[in-house]
């Protein structure tokens, strides 16, 4: 693959976490590329370094060794506040849990990012609830977290995680609290809303009923990638096993 | 970002109220006790501030403070008056002397001999009569507080309060009689009993015979004159001791300082109070902190500094800080102004404002500290924990 074309690069990245008692081996020289304009799913067990490796991605977790390189840019050997400004400009989350902050409306919520890249705050609730209208939330910019419904809940992260406009988004469990057809709705808008070509998704899960919307699919088992796998492509039974939904056929 | 560190703030109303009341009660008890302490203290040298006219006070060497009385011989009066840079120099009689009230019982008064023909160290404030009214015969003048309390008449009503002594009336001190022909308002004595003024000679009728009755001499300063160099002139030529106002006081409050558990003891309910208080708030602003931890995770996974999160701790820390301490303030001027007219001591200088408010921002700055830590220390990571 072209290095301009890739988004992620990461080459035999491993992650050790020390607990004291014992050595925990999350990332066992992980070799992964995604492409711009990509949207690549991590499956795999609990415990098998999905987080972990998203972690490594989004520059909020140093790895141990190996290279991992987002836009051509080595996140490890950045200083502190490159990484943050790097973070703040080009990364955009969306947690299982939603982590909107209870207190702030949607629009504030929204527009978090921007204010943290240093927009004034009218500014960037005014560009929220713009943002808010294209996820389907014009009416709903000053309801705090807990008026809206977790379908809602998950679109306010989304357009969090767009507002402004990161190349690349990070997504952990985005459907797994939300119902079937929430859940669709969710990636719908993700891969409609987030998706260019100069952008790509990384969403990790184990909702096999999404598995559908992914570009690639990367198993991962022991803190290896297993195998990645291009649409239409039966998983292997190491993304099956423990805590792991079955990975469906494509249709 | 200061207003998201608000929100979050006032979003946990119960945490919030939490902190803000344990601040509030720490400002409380560090103003109100040490407040009620200072008033105290300010009343053990009352009776020398509420003398204003002279300089220096002269009384025996031995004399440790104001109430120590160690009687003079008439004479020193005019071994005073002959020292140079003296302008004048007054007698004065201060005694503890019992009077008989009107229902038979007895009640000790603070009886106050002033010179016959100037009356200089007279009450500083003439509510009824005038104080030139203590040369008519008999003449005393009572404090407007004991004669509404200590030395008012018994209510004909069993339980009710006493009726308040007026000009006119009569009382017994010493088996002498003594008539009402003024009342005066002064400030309360740490003892609180009832003082009552008089002409020096009459003083010394009153009180039982002795051959030294001679309390204090008061002594006023040419023009001029150095007042240090003056009292050391006075105990040079005299062997008295002798004190300049400012001087007096301080070697009474000082006495009380020392020789009294007042201060162990509001010390004692100060520290409670801020530890308490500290305990209360810190305690609560580092839960409210902890709860808010995947957020702070959440703001730092997104680009947000450790600075800028210590910021928005320390405003949060401020904000609390100020609000608590401004609500315990105001309590305290609230209960000092609804006690102004009872026999509680309350003084509210500013200075204990500083001294409450450095308690409260140190209170503040350890809850903040222990939260920063907390959150410099969060790996962002923590946002992908389910």
């Amino acid at each position: 693959m072209n290095p301009s074309s890739l988004a992620v690069h990461c080459q035999n990245v491993v992650k050790i976490y020390d607990t004291g008692d014992q050595k925990v081996t999350a990332l066992n020289g992980v070799n992964l590329d995604i492409a711009l304009g990509e949207l690549m799913m991590l499956v795999g067990p609990s415990g098998c370094g999905k987080t972990t490796l998203i972690s490594v991605i989004a520059g909020i977790l140093d790895q141990d060794s190996g290279y991992c390189e987002v836009f051509g840019e080595d996140l490890l050997n950045m200083s502190n506040q490159h990484k943050l400004n790097f973070r703040a400009r080009n990364i955009g989350f969306v947690f299982q849990a939603f982590n909107l902050l209870p207190a702030l409306s949607a629009a504030e919520n929204v527009s978090v990012p921007l204010i943290i890249n240093g927009m004034k705050r009218n500014d960037a609730e005014r560009k929220a609830v713009a943002v808010l209208e294209q996820v389907g939330l014009g009416a709903r910019a000053t309801a705090l977290p807990s008026e809206l419904s977790g379908g809602q809940q998950q679109r306010v992260a989304i357009a969090r995680a767009l507002i402004h406009s990161p190349r690349l988004i990070v997504c952990d469990e985005p459907t797994s609290a939300l119902d079937h057809e929430t859940g669709h709705n969710v990636m719908t808008l993700l891969k409609d809303v987030a998706l260019h070509n100069d952008r790509a998704l990384v969403i990790v899960t184990h909702d096999a009923r999404i598995f559908d919307f992914a570009d690639r699919i990367a198993e991962m088992d022991d803190g290896h990638i297993v195998e990645v796998k291009g649409v239409g492509v039966q998983a292997s039974p190491a993304s099956t096993s423990k805590a792991c939904t079955p990975v469906a056929a494509k249709p | 970002m200061n207003h998201i560190a608000i929100k979050m703030l006032m979003g946990d109303r119960g945490k919030y109220l939490g902190i803000v009341m344990g601040l509030t009660f720490a400002s409380l008890i560090m103003t109100q006790q040490p407040a009620i302490f200072l008033g105290l203290m300010s009343r053990s040298y009352s009776f020398i501030s509420d003398v204003g006219l002279p300089d220096i006070w002269v009384m025996d060497e031995k004399v440790q403070f104001v109430d120590d009385i160690k009687p003079l011989q008439d004479t020193e009066l005019y071994r005073v008056r002959g020292v140079s840079g003296v302008e004048w120099a007054m007698p004065m009689y201060k005694g503890l002397l019992k009077a008989r009230l009107a229902d038979g019982t007895f009640q000790t008064c603070n009886v106050v001999g002033l010179d016959d023909a100037t009356l200089i160290g007279g009450p500083p404030v003439m509510l009824e009569g005038r104080l030139e009214d203590l040369r008519r015969s008999d003449g005393v003048i009572v404090d407007i507080d004991g004669a509404r309390d200590k030395l008012g008449k018994p209510s004909p009503m069993s339980g009710g309060k006493p009726i308040a002594l007026k000009v006119g009336d009569s009382l017994e001190l010493n088996d002498r009689r003594a008539i009402v022909v003024g009342i005066a308002k002064v400030t309360r004595t740490f003892q609180s009993q009832p003082v009552v003024y008089t002409t020096y000679s009459r003083a010394k009728n009153y009180a039982p015979k002795e051959r030294k009755l001679l309390s204090f001499v008061l002594v006023k300063a040419k023009p001029g004159q150095d007042l240090a160099e003056l009292t050391r002139r006075i105990r040079a030529t005299t062997g008295l001791a002798a004190y300049t106002r400012e001087e007096f006081m301080s070697l009474t409050y000082e006495y009380f300082m020392r020789n009294t558990g007042i201060p162990i003891n509001f010390g004692i309910s100060v520290l409670l109070g801020f530890i308490v208080g500290a305990a209360i708030a810190g305690q609560t602003f580092y839960n409210f902190t902890l709860e808010n931890l995947r957020q702070f995770g959440v703001l730092k996974a997104m680009g947000t500094s450790n600075w800028t999160l210590l910021r928005m701790i320390l405003l949060q820390a401020v904000l609390v800080g100020t609000i608590g301490y401004g609500l315990g303030v105001g309590l305290t001027a609230l209960f000092g102004y609804s006690m102004r007219h009872t026999i509680l001591a309350f003084k509210f200088p500013w200075q204990l404002l500083l001294f409450s408010g450095a308690g409260v921002s140190l209170i503040c700055v350890f809850a903040a500290l222990i939260s920063i830590l907390k959150v410099i220390r969060l790996e962002p990571a923590i946002v992908f924990k389910g």
